[in-house]
């Protein structure tokens, strides 16, 4: 064990895991982290924080991610190289380590002029391999300057995302494979809505042994409408949703008026795509988990995994 | 070279506005060769700058200058009288012309006409787009030519991030995604296993964040 959070225990043992995102509110709420933590808690292994979400300011990770580890869950800190130095990064690491978070999952960031700020200034000193990196070392005691810590080092669980679905795709899975050398223990992948795409990609790093040196869990997103699911087949980079789920979902309001009875009849639609899709990447050799992302919509996460027949999460056991 | 972008007239005419006489000075090495601040420009600006006094009634001579560099003391010295003469000097070359026309006369009042914005290539007629921002430590032989610091609107060294699409930047669809661009290079090389390495975290002194930099070089020096 390198960390032993409930979510590498879980992987560890080689039970199929599920993470969950949870968004903090761009505000002061803890109820509504404590609200959400509650509704995702017997659904899940572990629960992402994210850290500003596609770049838009809220409550940070890290702050949220103590309230939830408080309720004696698990949860997975984000960070981004977009917002913070070497400096700040590793301080914050080792201040949420100090409150027994241990898994941080490293990220690019989506860019500032997509946010809410987009007149600020970025920082990517480091990117997230380099990153990576970074916790690496911290885990082993070393700064990222080579120097000591000066106390035990911190234990980290250390995650990756990974895009098999961003360009040049003939290039993803060495990303990949990268991205493993560099330290990641566990990889979450951006959404799979292509199929076809992913089981190449899964193909490519179990020929490359990959999957046997990292957990990967496959991205799932349950679309909330119809005009969701268009959105972000035009307009999200690095997303790739084939036509006909885009037409599932607008075929699942096809006809009906009433506005609650569409909100429901979309959301139905959404949540059966989703469940088709965590079957599918739980057939596929090398997955080793899911990770929903459930934008603003948390509430559907339990009736996902119920529907999916992932309820029975492991115990939870005591951190080891 | 250097480019630029002259400020709106509205912009200037707000910095000048309460002066009696203006010297409009260019300079005509980089700046002048992407059509921003060189004597031709000088001419122009300076027209503008007439119209606007005259239609804001406003009394104000305007004077027109341009050297070969303001980034030369020997150059500017040459434009003494110029300069001297008038209540403030509104210069279009690159932010360091500006500053450096500003030491060499303290006294003056030296206001920017022009934003520099970076060091770019002539890619069309027209069209100035950037390929270097001095970052003080070339990268460009472990990235196939394609530099990552000024093409990859992240920076990162290595790239691509999840939000290259279609060979595009998540950014905009107008801007080639720089690590695509890396990668294709370096295919067409046949040099792709460059890419297996971790390119490690930057020493960002030799760039901005070591503070200002020189350059000594003591064999020049009288």
């Amino acid at each position: 064990m390198k960390a032993g959070s409930n979510l590498e225990q879980v992987l560890e043992k080689g039970l199929f895991a599920v993470t969950a995102e949870l968004g903090p509110k761009q505000g002061v709420d803890a109820a509504d982290i404590r609200h959400k933590a509650g509704l995702l808690k017997d659904y899940c292994d572990a629960m992402n924080i994210t850290d500003n979400q596609t770049a838009v300011v809220r409550m940070s990770s890290i702050g949220a991610a103590i309230i939830v580890r408080q309720m004696g869950l698990d949860p997975v800190i984000q960070i981004v190289c977009r917002d913070r130095n070497r400096l700040a990064i590793q301080a914050d690491v080792l201040g949420a380590a100090a409150h027994d978070v241990m898994n941080v999952l490293a990220l690019t960031g989506d860019h500032q002029t997509m946010g809410n700020h987009p007149q600020a200034k970025n920082v990517h000193d480091i990117d997230s391999l380099q990153l990576l990196q970074c916790l690496k070392g911290l885990r082993e005691g070393r700064f990222m300057n080579g120097d000591p810590l000066k106390t035990a080092p911190p234990k980290l669980f250390i995650g990756a995302a990974a895009n098999p679905f961003g360009g040049p795709l003939e290039y993803r899975v060495s990303r990949l494979a990268k991205k493993i050398n560099a330290g990641a223990d566990f990889i979450q992948t951006q959404p799979v809505f292509d199929m076809d795409i992913f089981k190449r990609y899964m193909e490519d790093a179990r020929e490359r042994g990959l999957h046997e040196k990292t957990h990967i869990l496959a991205g799932i997103i349950p679309m909330k409408s119809a005009a969701m699911a268009k959105y972000m087949r035009d307009n999200v980079a690095g997303v790739i949703l084939p036509d006909d789920k885009v037409n599932r979902m607008a075929n699942s309001i096809k006809g009906i008026e009433d506005k609650e009875e569409k909100k429901k009849r979309q959301a139905e639609e959404g949540v059966k795509i989703a469940c088709e899709e965590i079957e599918q990447v739980r057939e596929i050799k090398g997955v080793h988990g899911i990770h929903i992302m459930a934008v603003a919509w948390e509430e559907i996460v339990p009736k996902v995994v119920s529907k999916a027949n992932l309820k029975e999460r492991p115990k939870r056991l005591p951190d080891n | 070279m250097i480019v630029g972008e002259r400020k709106p007239v509205g912009e200037i005419w707000g910095m000048i506005k309460g002066f009696r006489k203006v010297l409009v000075f260019g300079c005509n090495t980089c700046v002048a060769v992407c059509f921003a601040g060189g004597e031709k420009e000088v001419g122009i600006l300076a027209s503008q700058i007439r119209m606007k006094a005259k239609q804001e009634n406003v009394d104000m001579l305007v004077i027109e200058g341009a050297i070969e560099r303001q980034c030369e003391h020997e150059f500017i010295a040459a434009a003494k009288d110029q300069i001297e003469s008038a209540d403030c000097v509104l210069s279009i070359a690159c932010g360091a012309g500006i500053q450096f026309t500003g030491e060499d006369f303290p006294h003056k009042i030296i206001l920017p006409g022009l934003n520099t914005t970076g060091i770019n290539v002539v890619e069309q007629n027209g069209v100035f787009a950037e390929r270097c921002q001095s970052c003080g430590d070339c990268v460009l032989h472990l990235t196939g030519g394609v530099c990552p610091i000024s093409r990859c609107s992240k920076s990162i060294l290595n790239g691509p991030c999840g939000g290259s699409h279609d060979g595009k930047c998540e950014v905009n669809p107008e801007i080639p995604c720089g690590w695509q661009l890396i990668y294709d290079r370096l295919k067409l090389q046949g040099r792709l296993e460059i890419l297996d390495e971790v390119i490690p975290a930057k020493d960002w002194r030799p760039s901005r964040d070591g503070g200002p930099r020189k350059i000594i070089r003591e064999d020049l020096q009288e």
